[in-house]
C-alpha cells in the first residue's frame, strides 16, 4: 500500500516528532525539564488543558447517550456513536495526559488500594476509571457490528440501561466534582473564579460544551469524510446550545451579583481581560449568533457559535487553573513549549485514531459510508482542527 | 496531647543553627550557599528570612485539619496524634495536588528527579514520638524556637503578650488560623512582610470543611440521581412502548 505524503500528514508527522522529542525530555530529564512548573506553580497547562479541557471536550459523550438513550430523542440517533466514540478517545487520552503529568505515573494505581475518600481527587480518578470503562462496553457493539457477532450484541443490550445511567451518573460527578477540586483553595484563586457554586458551573458548562462539540464534531467529519449533514440534527442541536449557553450565562451572573463583584468584573484588570475574552466567547457572541434564526438554521453558522463558544469554555479552565492563580503567586506562568508539544501529540493522536475507527467501524449510518473511501485517501483534512487549538 | 512549636521572633538572632540541624536530621546538604538561600525548596525545609534587622522562620504550620492529608487521592499525608503532618513517600503518585492546596505553600517538589517526592518539614515525628524536641528546637540557643504542649505553648504565648505588648503585635498567628495550627509565631512585625498569607484572606475555617461540605453530600446523591436517572429512562421508553402498542392496535383495529 502506497502512503502519499500530503500537507496534512507532514504536519501531524512533525507534531509526533517533537511530542517524542518531549516524551524522552519528560521521562529522562524529569519535569522540571519538561515544563516551566515551579513550586510556586505545581499544576501547570497540563492539568488546565489536558485534564480539565480534555475531560469537558468528551462531555458529547454522556450529553448524547442522555438525550437519545434517557430521554429518547430518537431524531439524535446518529450522532450517538461518534459521540460516544469522542468521549472514549477522550477519556484514554486524558489517562495518556495523565501519565505525563503524574510525577510517579507507575504508581497510578494506588489509587485502588490507597484510598482516600475525602479527596476530591480519589472520586475524579475513581470515576474517570469506571466511566473509561462504561464507555468502553457503550463503545463495544461498534466491534462487534463489524464482526458480525450476534450473541455479544445482544448482551450488552441486555445492559444498556445499567450503562447508560451509570455512565450519567458518573459524569454528573466527575464533570462537577472537577470543579470542586479548586474549592480547597480559596485563599489562592482569583475571586473571579473561585465560587463555592464552582461544582455546579464546571457541570452546567459541560453539558453546555457536549452540544456544541457534538455540532462541531459532526460538521467537522461530514468535511472530511465527504458525507452529507443531516440539518435537522445540527439545528436541534444549536437550539439546546442557545438554552444550555443562557441557562450557563444566568448562573453565572446570578454568583457575581450574590458575591458583589458586579462592580469589579467591569473594572479594568489583567483578570478582568481574561474574564471579559471568557465571558464573550462562552457567552455573549454565540448566544448573539445564536439568537438569528438565519445563523441557526445555517451548518455554517452554527459550527462557528459552536467553535467560538467551545474557545470561550477553554478560555475558563484555563483561566481557573492557570490565571486565577498568577496574582497569588506573583509572576506570570508561561508553558514551555515542550509542554505545548506533549499536548498536541495526544490531540494529534485523538485526531489519527477518530479517523482510523470511522474508517473500520460502522460509527456513521451505512448508507452515508458508502463513499467515503474516495475522499478518506486523498489525505488526512481531519487533522486540520488540531492546529486550532494550537494557539491555546 | 498534641505537641507544636513556638516561634517568637523577637528572640531570634538569625543564627541559622535551625536550618542546620533541620538540614542533619533529614539527610539533607547544607553548606554557606544553602544558607545563603531565602527561601525553601525541597532541600531546605525551613528558612530563616531577614529583612533588615528583623528576622522570621518559615515552616510547615502542621495544621490541626491539614488540607494536604485532606486533598491526597492516596492519603499519602496525614496528622499524627502527636502533631506532626506526615509524609508517607511510597503512597505518592505526584499529582501535586497537595502543593496546589497548601495555604501555606509549603510541600515542594523535586522537579529535577525521575522518582520525585515532595518535600516539607516533618516535625522530626521519630524524636516527637520518643518524647524528644525537635532538631530545630533543641538547637537554638536563644529559645527563640521552643517545642511543648500545644495547649501550655499558646498560655505562655498569651503571658509574654500580656507582660511585653510594646514587643509585639497583638497576635499569636497559628492560633486560630486555618482553624488552628500547631506552629505558633510570635512576632514584632507583621508576619504577613515575609510571606505568610494574611490571616483574614485563609480564614479561621479548616479549609478541608470547603470540599467537605460538597463530599458528605456524594453518598446521598449517587442513590438519588440514579433512582432519577432510571425513572426518566423507564418513563421515557415506556411512553414510546404505549405509543407503539397503541399504533399496533389501531392498525391491527382498521384491518379488522
Amino acid at each position: 500500500m502506497k502512503v502519499k505524503l500530503t500537507f496534512w500528514r507532514i504536519v501531524f508527522l512533525a507534531i509526533m516528532a517533537l511530542g517524542i522529542y518531549s516524551t524522552y525530555v519528560r521521562y529522562l530529564r524529569g519535569l522540571g525539564a519538561v515544563s516551566n512548573m515551579t513550586d510556586q506553580f505545581p499544576w501547570g497547562f497540563w492539568i488546565g488543558f489536558d485534564c480539565l479541557c480534555g475531560v469537558m471536550l468528551a462531555a458529547g459523550g454522556f450529553c448524547m447517550v442522555g438525550a437519545v438513550y434517557l430521554f429518547n430523542v430518537e431524531s439524535l440517533h446518529s450522532v450517538v456513536r461518534p459521540a460516544v466514540l469522542t468521549a472514549f478517545l477522550g477519556y484514554l487520552l486524558f489517562i495518556v495526559g495523565l501519565l505525563f503529568d503524574l510525577g510517579r505515573p507507575w504508581f497510578i494505581w494506588h489509587q485502588l488500594i490507597y484510598r482516600n475518600p475525602h479527596s476530591v481527587m480519589f472520586e475524579v480518578g475513581f470515576c474517570v476509571m469506571t466511566y473509561t470503562t462504561v464507555l468502553f462496553f457503550e463503545f463495544l457493539p461498534n466491534v462487534f457490528e463489524r464482526m458480525n457477532w450476534k450473541t455479544p450484541i445482544k448482551w450488552i443490550h441486555r445492559i444498556y440501561p445499567v450503562l447508560i445511567v451509570l455512565g450519567i451518573l458518573l459524569s454528573t460527578l466527575h464533570q462537577s466534582s472537577l470543579g470542586s477540586l479548586y474549592l480547597i483553595m480559596p485563599s489562592k484563586l482569583h475571586p473571579f473564579w473561585y465560587s463555592p457554586a464552582l461544582p455546579f458551573f464546571f457541570f452546567g458548562s459541560a453539558i453546555a460544551v457536549g452540544l456544541a462539540m457534538t455540532i462541531f464534531e459532526s460538521t467537522q467529519s461530514a468535511k472530511a469524510l465527504g458525507r452529507h449533514l443531516e440539518l435537522s440534527v445540527l439545528v436541534r442541536l444549536g437550539g439546546a446550545l442557545l438554552v444550555a449557553l443562557w441557562v450557563n450565562a444566568l448562573l453565572r451572573f446570578e454568583d457575581y451579583f450574590h458575591r458583589g463583584l458586579l462592580r469589579q468584573i467591569v473594572r479594568p484588570s489583567y483578570e478582568g481581560y481574561f474574564l471579559w475574552l471568557e465571558l464573550a466567547l462562552s457567552f455573549v457572541i454565540p448566544i448573539v449568533l445564536l439568537s438569528f434564526k438565519k445563523v441557526r438554521l445555517s451548518p455554517n453558522g452554527l459550527y462557528l457559535a459552536s467553535v467560538i463558544s467551545l474557545f470561550g469554555f477553554i478560555t475558563n479552565r484555563l483561566n481557573v487553573s492557570l490565571i486565577g492563580f498568577e496574582t497569588y503567586v506573583g509572576h506570570h506562568y508561561m508553558p514551555k513549549w515542550t509542554e505545548f508539544s506533549v499536548t498536541l501529540m495526544i490531540i494529534a493522536m485523538g485526531f489519527a485514531l477518530f479517523r482510523v475507527a470511522v474508517q473500520h467501524l460502522p460509527i456513521f449510518p451505512k448508507d452515508d459510508r458508502a463513499h467515503v473511501g474516495s475522499t478518506i485517501r486523498v489525505g488526512a483534512p481531519i487533522a486540520s482542527p488540531v492546529l486550532e487549538h494550537a494557539g491555546d | 496531647m498534641s505537641k507544636a512549636l513556638l516561634y517568637d521572633s523577637t528572640l531570634c538572632i538569625g543564627c541559622k543553627q535551625c536550618e542546620q540541624a533541620c538540614a542533619t536530621q533529614n539527610n539533607l546538604p547544607y553548606d554557606d550557599s544553602i544558607a545563603a538561600e531565602e527561601f525553601q525548596s525541597a532541600h531546605k525545609f525551613t528558612a530563616v528570612l531577614t529583612r533588615s534587622d528583623k528576622y522570621m522562620r518559615r515552616l510547615c504550620m502542621h495544621c490541626g485539619d491539614p488540607a494536604c492529608a485532606s486533598v491526597c487521592p492516596v492519603g499519602a499525608f496525614h496528622k499524627t496524634k502527636e502533631g506532626p503532618v506526615v509524609y508517607d513517600v511510597w503512597k505518592c503518585i505526584g499529582c501535586r495536588y497537595c502543593m496546589a492546596a497548601c495555604p501555606f505553600s509549603q510541600p515542594k517538589y523535586e522537579w529535577g528527579s525521575l522518582n520525585p517526592r515532595v518535600r516539607k518539614c516533618i516535625m522530626c515525628p521519630d524524636r516527637v514520638t520518643s518524647g524528644q524536641q525537635t532538631a530545630c528546637a533543641e538547637i537554638c540557643p536563644t529559645g527563640a524556637t521552643k517545642f511543648g504542649e500545644r495547649d501550655e505553648l499558646v498560655r505562655e504565648a498569651q503571658e509574654r503578650l500580656r507582660q511585653n505588648p510594646s514587643n509585639y503585635r497583638p497576635r499569636i498567628y497559628g492560633l486560630h488560623e486555618v482553624g488552628g495550627t500547631s506552629v505558633l509565631i510570635l512576632a514584632s512585625v507583621n508576619v504577613e512582610e515575609f510571606g505568610y498569607p494574611a490571616s483574614e484572606r485563609i480564614g479561621e475555617t479548616a479549609l478541608p470543611e470547603y470540599t467537605g461540605q460538597v463530599m458528605e453530600r456524594v453518598p446521598d446523591f449517587i442513590p438519588v440521581w440514579s433512582l432519577v436517572l432510571g425513572g426518566i429512562y423507564w418513563i421515557s421508553h415506556r411512553r414510546a412502548e404505549v405509543a407503539a402498542a397503541e399504533a399496533e392496535e389501531k392498525k391491527n383495529g382498521g384491518a379488522r
